[in-house]
């Protein structure tokens, strides 16, 4: 069978290639991504494969594999149907509904504030990718009907643990950054772990859940 | 001063949004400890801009590596890129006045003691974390020896000038064509590899913003995917962004290029306001390029 019309793969310079296997943000997409880059980790001449939300990153050495060997092994891989996917683990996250966002957001979405915490509250997401920063997860799909274009004006300091959406994402910031999102809340919960390894709490497969608290840490 | 203790970084943690980092300039931080004698991803300090003043505490054997910052043993012009031997109370200073590049190396025979963070003592200053607390070295550190030196001191190994990478103010780095080049118009896909290029003044170990020809690339953002190293990045401003050490792990602007791995200790050596111009080359062209130069180090060992 011919691999799939979508697949590209492409150099990222003379020791590392990207395997693009369709453009979606889309679950079954990333349910392949996952399988093929721990189909390509069990391989001696990959020294790490980093799934991303509709592909995999590759980081090889050239020393054992050519760039179009190993291209013609990753279009075989990829045509393998993935093995059934256990359910990502799942992580229920206590949000403080109080972001200096919260209100604007609501105001452009035409939404009530119970409307919109209900709604951002309301789905189990889906972690499609960890980067970006050390623990940063880029977790979604987020409801149609809270979806915004970033801030005009990035913040040059998000504090860490603000919850924030753009487009159809959501995601927990995990360290000090500038940030261009929508601040809705924050949560006491820390998404990097420096003591551990891996360092972030998240991993890509995994499943979250929000859930609105009082500020001194009671149910809503 | 903006001195951080560096060695061949972090791999295999990309996956939790961790970069590599560890050396700009990994050419430079492999020659020095081969001239000491260390294995070659033995940590060693990084001093970008002007190199700090180094008082000996106890005789030991270094080697400078990687820019010229006029290097000073007690004040007298010392040869860089070769093995020193210091005695209790010799000062390695610089002049100052940048000769050339952008990043200096001093490795020590024996390694420097480091904080090290999961696997690697490179200093990451985002997170805090690796080599000396997590941070640039300030005045009046004292730095230990990670332990003794590996084989007997031997001082004056040196590797010869035509060894060394061509660094230059303008170099010519190879490159590969990225993954999105083709969402380059004609005209900007020419441009990007015929160019010159300026190094902005946001510039630092996590990447380069270039100033040059604005690029009309296809506006679509692209859903974010793993980067390396090297990568070019293409905003939708069309100003292009090389990563360097401390990179983002992920991002989803276009990527036009791929520097080569030859390439990235002249990237490294660098500054605001240096130019710079990429060759088109293939993966098998850069692969060759990095043996070659890799070959110059094994004559070291």
């Amino acid at each position: 069978m011919p691999a799939p019309r979508s697949l590209r793969i492409d150099p990222l310079g003379d020791a590392a290639l990207l395997v693009e296997l369709g453009r979606r943000v889309d679950t079954a997409l990333n349910t392949r991504a996952l399988a093929l880059a721990a189909a390509l980790r069990k391989r001696r001449d990959v020294r790490e494969a980093v799934p991303g939300y509709a592909s995999v990153t590759v980081y090889y050495d050239p020393e054992q594999v050519t760039y179009r060997g190993l291209v013609g092994a990753i279009e075989r891989l990829a045509d393998a149907r993935p093995p059934a996917a256990p359910p990502g683990r799942l992580h229920r996250i206590p949000v403080v509904y109080d972001g200096p966002d919260l209100e604007s957001a609501a105001s452009e979405l035409g939404l009530s504030v119970e409307t919109l915490v209900r709604l951002h509250s309301e789905p189990t997401y889906r972690c499609f990718m960890i980067g970006f920063v050390p623990g940063w997860a880029y977790l979604g799909p987020l409801p149609e009907a809270l979806r915004l274009p970033r801030r005009r004006v990035p913040r040059t300091h998000v504090p860490p643990g603000s919850v924030a959406v753009a487009g159809a994402q959501t995601g927990v910031y995990p360290l000090p950054t500038p940030g261009g999102w929508h601040l809705l809340g924050k949560t006491s919960l820390r998404l990097f772990l420096p003591q551990s390894d891996p360092p972030s709490l998240l991993r890509t497969g995994d499943r979250v859940k929000f859930f609105a608290v009082h500020a001194d840490g009671g149910p809503s | 001063m903006f001195t951080t203790i560096q060695d061949l970084g972090r791999p295999g943690r990309r996956a939790a949004g961790v970069p590599p980092g560890g050396a700009m300039d990994r050419f430079a931080l492999v020659a020095g400890n081969r001239l000491v004698g260390n294995p070659e991803g033995t940590a060693a300090l990084e001093c970008s801009l002007s190199g700090p003043t180094l008082v000996a505490l106890r005789s030991c054997l270094v080697a400078v590596t990687g820019a010229d910052f006029g290097l000073t043993l007690n004040g007298v012009p010392a040869p860089d890129w070769t093995g020193i031997f210091l005695t209790e109370g010799d000062r390695l200073a610089f002049r100052g006045g940048r000769r050339r590049g952008a990043r200096v190396y001093v490795a020590v025979a024996g390694g420097l003691e480091a904080e090290r963070w999961l696997g690697s003592a490179a200093t990451y200053l985002l997170v805090g974390r690796g080599g000396v607390h997590g941070r640039t070295l300030h005045a009046g550190d004292e730095l230990g020896m990670a332990g003794p030196m590996p084989r007997p001191a031997v001082a004056g190994r040196c590797l010869p000038v035509g060894l060394r990478p061509a660094y230059a103010q303008e170099p010519e780095l190879a490159a590969t064509a990225g993954p999105h080049a083709r969402l380059l118009s004609p005209a900007s896909r020419r441009a990007f590899f015929q160019e010159r290029w300026t190094v902005s003044r946001d510039a630092d170990r996590m990447g380069y913003r270039l100033e040059g020809e604005t690029l009309q690339i296809k506006g679509e953002e692209l859903i974010s995917f793993g980067l390396t190293m090297g990568c070019v990045q293409v905003p939708p401003a069309g100003q292009p962004i090389v990563l360097m050490a401390d990179h983002q792990t992920a991002g989803g602007y276009p990527v036009v290029a791929g520097v080569a791995r030859s390439a990235l200790p002249l990237a490294a050596q660098l500054l605001p306001g240096d130019h710079l111009c990429f060759r088109e080359v293939t993966v098998e062209t850069a692969q060759a390029e990095w043996r070659r130069q890799r070959a110059a180090l094994d004559d070291l060992r």
